[in-house]
């Protein structure tokens, strides 16, 4: 039976993992390539590295972690964070990603998703999209710039728009959610479900088992993704599958 | 030496790097030339079947046919494996090696597609290529068309109806998942057919 996916981020500045706490300050949680392959050997179904500094050093510097940590990490690794172009998408994946996340970029351009899909696959291509709430219209809009700034783009209308030009998932992020530990958005993860053909992967609240029952019944996610709750051993991911498994949820077990 | 032929279907780095990390020594090639110098061949790639064509064009297909045919040992990954059948729905008209013989279909309408993540494997029968796996093992697809079941169809897989999740045949293995993200369960399978 196909199973839900529990994905473990790193938030990576600087080549080291980071975790922000409360939006701002940032502390240090570890080498990214480390963490990698810990995450992967605690049960984790995939690895996301998403690079939070996006700055010209931080590229290069990127490139590289990317490069250290595909050595030993046989589960998929997806890579996002500041990639604008195809160039910059065939640069991380040459150094080893199997997959990469777009987020403004494509919003900007949205033809960079097929661009990317037509080179490297559709299975290769996650659009993120950071949503909220627009304050005007009350539904669930696209933003961009960090969360700072609305597109006011409806978030199912971009969700089928990704689909149709090549995307493989769809990473959404609840900017409400994110960082509260108080559960993901699981009426709007239902409703980009149901929208599109591809996998969903939650982000953004996960703090207890519950949320990821929630997110998985509720919310009818194919994957839910969380950073800090496993940096820190808040929960072993491998516990975290067993409680799931014994709630009636796919997991891969043992893993 | 095993040869990665790079006909241009996607990403194969990670092949490479789990054949290296297994400590097996192997070249990532698109020249017939060093395909006849190899021991052991896989045919990657991702995408459309119609890719595929890009073997037959640039004299990669009959150089591997006849490596084959040799006895050396070949293993086709995801389209790959779909390529050493005979046709897809995907490219109607653009012919696969044939060493299988059937058509490969896309998924069932009744579920998602793509079929992406961690699914279960049914083994059929005892194969060199899952030796030591056993049925519910865990591996990693991700692939909209999938090979239909036949007799040389070593493991299956259900998603909507069963299809071949590996096949094999004397010294022709496929597989559709990606041994390559399939964790240790993964590096099983590429250890196997290095020792076939």
């Amino acid at each position: 039976m196909l199973t839900k996916r529990i994905i473990a981020c790193l938030d990576v500045s600087g080549g080291r993992v980071v975790k922000g706490v409360r939006f701002s300050q940032l502390c240090d949680a570890g080498d990214p390539a480390e963490l990698a392959r810990r995450h992967a050997d605690g049960g984790a179904d995939e690895i996301v590295l998403l690079d939070i500094s996006a700055t010209r050093e931080g590229r290069a510097t990127l490139l590289d972690v990317v490069r250290r940590s595909a050595r030993e990490l046989f589960i998929p690794y997806t890579v996002g964070g500041g990639i604008h172009s195809l160039h910059e998408a065939a640069a991380v994946v040459e150094a080893g990603a199997d997959k990469v996340v777009i987020n403004s970029a494509a919003v900007t351009r949205p033809e960079l998703i097929t661009e990317i899909a037509y080179r490297f696959g559709s299975q290769a291509v996650i659009v993120a999209l950071d949503a909220k709430r627009g304050s005007v219209t009350g539904r669930s809009e696209v933003w961009v710039a960090g969360g700072t700034e609305s597109t006011e783009m409806d978030v199912l209308a971009w969700v089928k728009e990704a689909e149709n030009r090549g995307a493989g998932e769809i990473l959404l992020t609840s900017i409400e959610h994110d960082g509260t530990r108080t559960g993901f958005d699981c009426e709007l993860t239902a409703r980009v479900f149901a929208a599109v053909n591809i996998p969903v992967i939650a982000s953004g609240g996960a703090g207890t088992t519950e949320h990821f029952i929630e997110v998985f019944r509720n919310g009818c996610a194919d994957a839910a993704l969380a950073a800090s709750i496993f940096h820190y051993g808040l929960h072993s991911i491998r516990e975290l599958k067993k409680n799931l498994a014994a709630e009636g949820l796919p997991m891969r077990l043992p893993c | 030496m095993i040869a990665i032929v790079n006909y241009g279907a996607g990403n194969i780095a990670s092949v490479k790097r789990a054949f290296e990390y297994l400590g097996y020594t192997c070249t990532v090639t698109s020249d017939p030339d060093l395909i006849e110098r190899s021991d052991r061949f896989v045919v990657p790639g991702v995408g459309n079947f119609q890719t595929t064509t890009l073997l037959s064009t640039n004299a990669l297909a009959p150089a591997l046919a006849r490596q084959v045919s040799l006895g050396k040992p070949l293993l086709g990954i995801c389209l790959g494996m779909q390529w050493l059948f005979q046709f897809s729905d995907e490219a109607p008209g653009v012919l696969g090696l044939g060493a299988f013989t059937g058509r490969c279909q896309s998924l069932p309408a009744a579920v998602k597609s793509p079929h992406v993540g961690w699914d279960q494997l049914e083994i059929c029968w005892q194969s060199r290529l899952l030796r030591g796996i056993g049925s519910g093992g865990f591996v990693y697809f991700t692939h909209r068309y999938c090979a239909p079941v036949i007799e040389a169809t070593v493991a299956t897989c259900d998603y909507g109806a069963s299809f071949s999740a590996a096949v094999e045949d004397g010294n022709i293995f496929g597989v559709q998942f990606h041994p390559e993200k399939s964790g240790e369960t993964g590096l099983v399978v590429l250890e196997n057919f290095c020792t076939c």
